[in-house]
């Protein structure tokens, strides 16, 4: 294989792990959104739930958890047949491919990260939100605004506020957690160079891999201050 | 009578702060609210503004009854108070001019909205709002500040900002908490004269404050509250006057001898 050859092997790995982010962004943001809610309801059940709910899949390390998604419906139905792997298999045949696709152990990993980052986003939230004085509430309550207009026009913006730099950190390690999802064989970057290394011995590859990784996280380094300095006209 | 509060009660967690409060207050006057620290002046407004729903009483505006106790749920939505708060609370991400503004767009919007007027009919409404949101802040001298932000306000001028939001709403009773219990002692003046002033268009207000001298020139009536009841009621002549009541008289005093 030549150095292009590489390049192009290596940079479809990255596809999935590029994938893998967006898409965990994607799901975890909202239900992070909707967990932090529960977790500071009036009712205590639905918050208790919730908070024990968040401390077991915290508590829980993820490439654990994406195993355990991933053989958990073997281990709810009968026996081995899994779902996942029966969706790889389906889509395998469907595609008339040589080659045994991912597409269910995706699924399972992605299932995976969005609880995993769901519960430490709507922890940031969560924090995020009690930090905004009451009086930010209070003054729009007299100026008789309701209580989604006092969340979207006068909350929610400090709240991204104060959110953004926890929020930049755990972003930069999802971006590194992505390499988690070639626990269950699913063929991302590091999961493709250690393949190199394994039956080509070829090494170099495993350090170029590295500059996909760097390069990713600067992008998104850049983006997220870009995000920042937008909301630096203002004290919060 | 334009507002009457009647025997309104308020306890925290088996505390009672209020006990049975009743005043009234006439169109266009001013009303001052005197009280050692922890007497209930704050909750007493926060019941009347509903930041804090009452245990007991009723709220009468203008004959209106807009609050029961004994019917918690129906009643409220009239929008009749307006609340200056000691600590400001303006919003940080928008400037002088947004914070008078944002909630009077709002509320067109919303009425536009539910009577399905035109386009054209709320673009002319927003544009009134925003007129008289300059009018306002000039009013209480910002004229130059429209485009800043809280953050590069001085406490002073942010208290005004907040006075011009408050005003925004045309209520019909303006509530001070403290107003200038949060500025440095050589500002309060130039909120305490824009408070002044608009006592001489005859806005109605109540004010909790801690300014003696102020209370006494602006006032129309004043009310001494101890301990959740109001020990004292009269004009700031019967107040600051000769009076045998012992808890005004050592309330008062102290604050003569203070500094
Ligand atoms: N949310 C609350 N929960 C529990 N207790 C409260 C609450 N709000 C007020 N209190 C108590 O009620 C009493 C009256 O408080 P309030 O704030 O009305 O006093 P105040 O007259 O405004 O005092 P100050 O001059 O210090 O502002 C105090 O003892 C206070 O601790
Ligand atoms: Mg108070």
């Amino acid at each position: 294989m030549n150095f292009w050859q590489i390049t192009l092997d290596l940079l479809g790995g990255f596809g999935l792990t590029a994938l893998l982010f967006v898409l965990t962004l994607l799901f975890a943001i909202p239900l992070g959104l909707l967990l932090s809610f529960c977790s500071m309801s009036k009712y205590q059940p639905v918050k208790k739930i919730t908070r024990v709910l968040i401390w077991i899949v915290r508590g829980i390390p993820l490439m654990l958890l994406v195993c355990m998604i991933y053989y958990l419906p073997g281990l709810l139905g009968t026996g081995t047949i899994n779902i996942f792997d029966k969706m790889d298999r389906y889509f395998t045949a469907l595609m008339g491919s040589s080659e045994l696709l991912y597409y269910g152990s995706f699924v399972a990993v992605l299932i995976a990260f969005v609880i995993n980052y769901a519960c430490y986003f709507s922890e940031i939230f969560r924090g995020g939100i009690e930090s905004v004085p009451q009086g930010q509430y209070e003054a729009g309550q007299v100026l008789g605004l309701t209580k989604g207009q006092i969340f979207s026009k006068i909350i929610l913006k400090q709240v991204i506020k104060r959110i953004l730099p926890p929020m930049s950190n755990e972003i930069i390690t999802l971006v590194k957690d992505t390499a988690l999802a070639n626990v269950i064989a699913i063929p991302e970057i590091i999961k493709r160079a250690k393949d190199m290394a394994a039956t080509q011995a070829l090494t170099w590859p495993l350090f170029y891999t590295a500059v996909f990784y760097l390069l990713f996280v600067g992008f998104v380094t850049i983006l997220l201050g870009y995000a920042e300095k937008r909301l630096s006209y203002f004290k919060a | 009578m334009f507002l009457e509060v009647r025997k309104l009660e308020k306890s925290f967690g088996g505390t009672s702060v209020l006990k049975g409060v009743d005043f009234t207050l006439e169109k266009g006057q001013v009303l001052s609210i005197l009280g050692s620290s922890g007497s209930g002046k704050t909750t007493l407004l926060r019941c009347i503004n509903a930041l804090e729903t009452a245990d007991g009483g009723e709220i009468y505006v203008a004959g209106n009854k807009i609050f029961d106790a004994a019917h918690k749920d129906k009643l409220k939505n009239i929008l009749n108070f307006g609340f200056v708060f000691q600590s400001f609370n303006l919003f940080p991400q928008y400037t002088a001019f947004e914070n008078v503004t944002l909630a009077p767009i709002l509320h067109i919007k919303d009425e536009c909205k539910k009577q399905k007027k035109t386009k054209a009919e709320r673009e002319r409404l927003i544009r009134e709002a925003e007129e008289k949101a300059k009018i306002l802040l000039t009013k209480v001298g910002l004229a130059d500040k429209m485009d800043s932000y809280p953050c590069q306000l001085s406490g002073g001028q942010q208290q005004r900002v907040s006075i011009a939001r408050a005003l925004a709403l045309s209520p019909d009773v303006l509530c001070f908490d403290e107003p200038t219990s949060a500025l440095d002692p050589e500002i309060t003046g130039e909120v305490l004269k824009i408070i002044k002033e608009l006592a001489a268009e005859d806005m109605t207000m109540i004010i909790v404050t801690h300014e003696m001298n102020f209370a006494r020139d602006v006032s129309d009536k004043i009310i001494f509250m101890d301990n959740g009841v109001i020990a004292a009621e009269g004009s700031p002549e019967e107040i600051f006057g000769k009076n045998d009541n012992e808890r005004l008289h050592s309330f008062l005093s102290s604050f003569y001898t203070g500094d």
